[in-house]
């Protein structure tokens, strides 16, 4: 039976998000955690190819990726942080953490698997809808007051930002 | 196969989200935490861009971008705090920072 | 006719006395005590004069004081021949004792209390006998419990004094219970309390309905007129001052039981298995009681059980159907037992409080009044004729003899027991060598012998003048004619003269008699002077368990334990939860998160199982 490219493009690039999210958990020291986070935002914006969201795949790679992740990377430069220390520990976590979190993954799969029938499946161009063009119309006729309000909030950010980072002036 | 089943994409979007929570409530250091809760958007992202697909409506696409700004507008805001909790407590452990009585 | 006054005068002496008497010199407490019995006396036969032939009762209201659906109770006083008798008796040797207590009482401390409280105990009598219900009676009924308990306690300071007054009222209210439960039943069957309507309903009601509360009565009677089983209090009263052991506990108190039980009388004729009851407990009452008066050695003590023994015999009166002889020798007792007791006083008022007969003797030199007024009691208790006591004994005898003659020969023997140990009390003390500490004493004041001169006359004359059977003679159902038995009257004045004969051979002529009969049979002795160890079988019995339960069970256990414990349990069980629900809030942000993780998972769980996912 053919193997078509979009097959093996999920398969690799799953398998890639999948390990570099494990990464990032499992490392130690937070730039190896940052760099691993942006290998799984690269593959996400792969997988959103796939689906055929070429802007937010675009939009990914150039903000959180290159913007966001930065970011990250500069802070942690700045505070010049180390390997985590193993220190302190948490009764409820150490007692549900696990059981919860295997809880969560089972009853999410199992939910997805009975609602969605595998007929339904996802190939190269069976969405054509999410070009720039589409996404921008919608944004400012449909989406028009919560893109009005993102924009306020962007500035409140930065303000917010910047008064909470600056050094204070005596 | 010729293609992929929808509910894998949401099943992968699952162990994304998983894979954050786990990062949250295992790690220690608060910038490893605030990346576990970008790996949980993220994955939260590739849930509405499927749904998108599935229901052949561009409003999922709407949501993720609006997602992305919020996620931006909270990291830096979010950074900003690390920074003044670091400041004043020269700690980076999110359990040294609790001053709560036993 | 007023008659609220005869009650209300006493009432009046209380409150002035009670209120004002501490600074009041004694002759103005005098005059206010005595002088609101006297006046209630005079008022009294006042009303017996204005009465005309006494045939017809005179009945007044007053106010209602309950009405609660069908039943209706007022305050309602009546006036009939049985009552004028109860009236007589009670105000008159009432003003006699009061003006004897002037005397005795002049050397105690808190003179006012004692007056006020004997006022109290005067008004709460009168309205037991004037009430035309049931339940004005039981006023009365239980206020005399409360006076005789604040009585007996007198001396406050000594406990055994506060102890007979517990034990006195307690006992009373074991007896009062029974009381309560009769008037319910009454209540339920009759309708009413009213002396009038509850008794013509009696004669319709079913007999096992009436025997019950002739039954429940008689409880009541046992408990205030110290029969057997409820007589216990009666020896230890004798801890107050003798005019109120005279006045409450032989003359007026504790007859309220045979004059309750008089009165219920048709009651009692239709439920002759009630009466058999009566007749049984008083000739066991009666025998029982003079058995262990011929043992004890206070005098007090001595005339306490002839007090119960002699209110057995009224009980048997009462049973055997002769309600006016059991009243007749409720009157005859009144004069001589009265006597007897303040003589007692005069005694003891000349030796300084001696009570104890082995330490008495040869006082008739030395107090002759006191010697010779006692003497006439002794002879009216002993029956012999022609001296009050005789007639009465004699009339409920030779009643009882047509009903059982068994109950006839038990109040022989009793009879010549009652006359041995009051003659022995009599030898004791009055005859012989003077035994106790040298002591000068003198004759009590003419505030003193007068009452009991005036007390013997009535004693020896008392029978003949005041014949009290055939004034009550319609009062209680259609007139039979009255026994005359020549043999059985000349048997029972045989045992009197025997009781009184044996007496002056143990005690006067062979004084060591005693004392070796007392070695030869020591356990009978010992049996009937510690009174058949009554009073220990009831402590073991019934008063340590009760005691004991209380202590451990209701107080430890429920009240400490239960009620004390869910309470502070409440309290402790809310901390305890607040110290677990506590560490939720530890500040911790990953304990948190797995909070937030549960939340979720069981929302997830519960969206997809109970709705969502179809």
């Amino acid at each position: 039976m053919p193997i078509t490219p979009d097959v093996i493009l999920f398969v690799v690039f799953g398998l890639i998000a999948v390990l570099a999210a494990i990464n990032v958990v499992v490392q130690t020291h937070p730039i190896s955690s940052a760099i691993s986070l942006v290998a799984v935002m690269g593959s996400l914006a792969m997988l959103y190819l796939l689906l055929g969201a070429e802007f937010i795949a675009a939009a990914q790679v150039i903000v959180y990726a290159g913007a966001v992740m930065v970011l990250f990377v500069f802070v942690i430069m700045l505070l010049n942080a180390g390997t985590e220390v193993r220190k302190g520990r948490s009764f409820m976590v150490q007692l549900l953490g696990v059981p919860l979190l295997v809880a969560l993954l089972g009853l999410t799969a199992y939910f997805v698997q009975r609602i969605y029938p595998a007929r339904e499946t996802v190939h190269f161009g069976g969405f054509t809808g999410g070009s720039p063009q589409d996404i921008g119309h919608a944004l400012f006729t449909t989406y028009l007051l919560p893109f009005e309000v993102t924009s306020a909030l962007i500035l409140i950010a930065i303000i917010g930002a910047v008064v909470l980072a600056r050094k204070e002036i005596d | 196969m010729t293609a992929i089943p929808i509910s894998w994409f949401l099943t992968l979007s699952a162990i994304l989200f998983v894979l954050g929570v786990a990062g949250f409530l295992f790690r220690r250091n608060i910038i490893t935490l605030f990346m576990s809760i970008e790996l949980m958007l993220n994955a939260v992202n590739l849930s509405f861009v499927t749904f998108s697909y599935h229901n052949k409506d561009v409003g999922g696409h709407l949501f993720t971008f609006f997602v992305m700004v919020v996620a931006a507008a909270e990291a830096a805001v979010g950074l900003a705090i690390i920074l003044t909790i670091f400041k004043n407590r020269s700690t980076l452990n999110i359990d040294d920072v609790n001053t709560m009585k036993d | 006719m007023q008659l609220w006054l005869i009650p209300t005068l006493p009432l009046a002496g209380f409150l002035i006395n009670g209120l004002f008497g501490r600074r009041f010199s004694k002759g103005v407490v005098n005059v206010f005590a005595i002088g609101s019995v006297v006046l209630a006396f005079a008022w009294v036969l006042r009303v017996i004069l204005g009465m005309g032939d006494l045939n017809t009762p005179v009945y007044e209201h007053y106010f209602t004081w309950m009405q609660s659906g069908t039943l209706t109770i007022g305050c309602d006083m009546a006036v009939d021949r049985l009552t004028i008798v109860m009236l007589l008796v009670v105000t008159g040797i009432g003003s006699l004792i009061h003006i004897y207590a002037i005397g005795y009482m002049a050397h105690e401390g808190g003179y006012y209390r004692f007056f006020a409280y004997l006022n109290l105990f005067m008004f709460f009598m009168l309205m037991l006998v004037l009430g035309a219900n049931f339940l004005v009676l039981f006023v009365g009924w239980e206020g005399v419990g409360l006076c005789s308990y604040l009585l007996i306690g007198f001396y406050f300071d000594k406990k055994f004094a506060t102890n007979a007054g517990n034990k006195a009222f307690i006992v009373n209210r074991i007896g009062d219970f029974g009381f309560l439960l009769a008037m319910f039943l009454m209540v339920r069957n009759f309708g009413s309390l009213d002396f009038a309507t509850a008794f013509r309903s009696a004669s319709s009601a079913t007999e096992s309905t009436v025997t019950l509360i002739g039954m429940l009565l008689l409880v009541g009677a046992c408990g205030k007129s110290a029969q057997i089983p409820l007589y216990v209090w009666l020896p230890d009263a004798m801890a107050g001052p003798t005019p109120v052991s005279a006045l409450i506990h032989a003359a007026t108190m504790v007859t309220a039981g045979v004059y309750m039980t008089s009165r219920s009388w048709v009651i009692y004729t239709h439920a002759p298995g009630a009466m058999r009851w009566v007749a049984v407990i008083g000739i066991a009452t009666a025998f029982f009681a003079a058995t262990i008066g011929l043992a004890q050695t206070d005098i007090k003590k001595v005339f306490a059980y002839s007090t119960v023994s002699q209110l057995g015999y009224m009980f048997v009166g009462v049973g055997v159907g002769a309600f006016s002889a059991g009243v007749y020798h409720l009157v005859t007792h009144a004069f001589f037992k009265a006597l007897l007791f303040l003589g007692a006083g005069s005694v003891i008022h000349a030796l300084s409080g001696e009570q104890d007969m082995r330490n008495m003797g040869g006082m008739r030199k030395k107090i002759p009044i006191t010697f010779w007024t006692m003497m006439c009691a002794a002879v009216a208790i002993a029956g012999v004729p022609p001296f009050s006591g005789f007639f009465s004994k004699d009339a409920i005898l030779l009643a009882a003899y047509e009903q059982s003659p068994t109950i006839y020969w038990i109040g022989i023997i009793t009879a010549g027991m009652t006359a041995f140990y009051v003659f022995r009390a009599m030898f004791l003390t009055f005859f012989g060598e003077y035994r106790g500490h040298e002591h000068h004493s003198h004759e009590s004041p003419p505030v003193m012998w007068v009452p009991l001169a005036i007390l013997a006359a009535l004693s020896l004359a008392g029978g003949a003048l005041f014949h009290v059977p055939e004034f009550l003679h319609e009062s209680f159902g259609p007139a039979h004619p009255e026994a005359e038995n020549t043999t059985l009257m000349l048997i029972s004045v045989f045992a009197g003269l025997a009781g009184i004969g044996l007496a002056w051979l143990m005690y006067v002529a062979k004084p060591g008699m005693a004392d070796s009969l007392a070695a030869a049979f020591k356990l009978p002795y010992q049996l009937i002077y510690n009174k058949w160890f009554v009073d220990e079988i009831y402590d073991t019995a019934v008063v340590k368990p009760v005691v004991a339960g209380s202590r451990v069970v209701l107080w430890k256990g429920m009240d400490a334990g239960v009620i004390d414990g869910s309470v502070n349990g409440v309290g402790a069980r809310s901390r305890d939860l607040g110290g677990i629900l506590r560490r939720m809030q530890s500040g911790s942000v990953r304990s948190y998160a797995t909070w937030v993780l549960l939340g979720s998972v069981l929302l997830i769980w519960a969206m997809g199982f109970a709705g969502a996912a179809r």
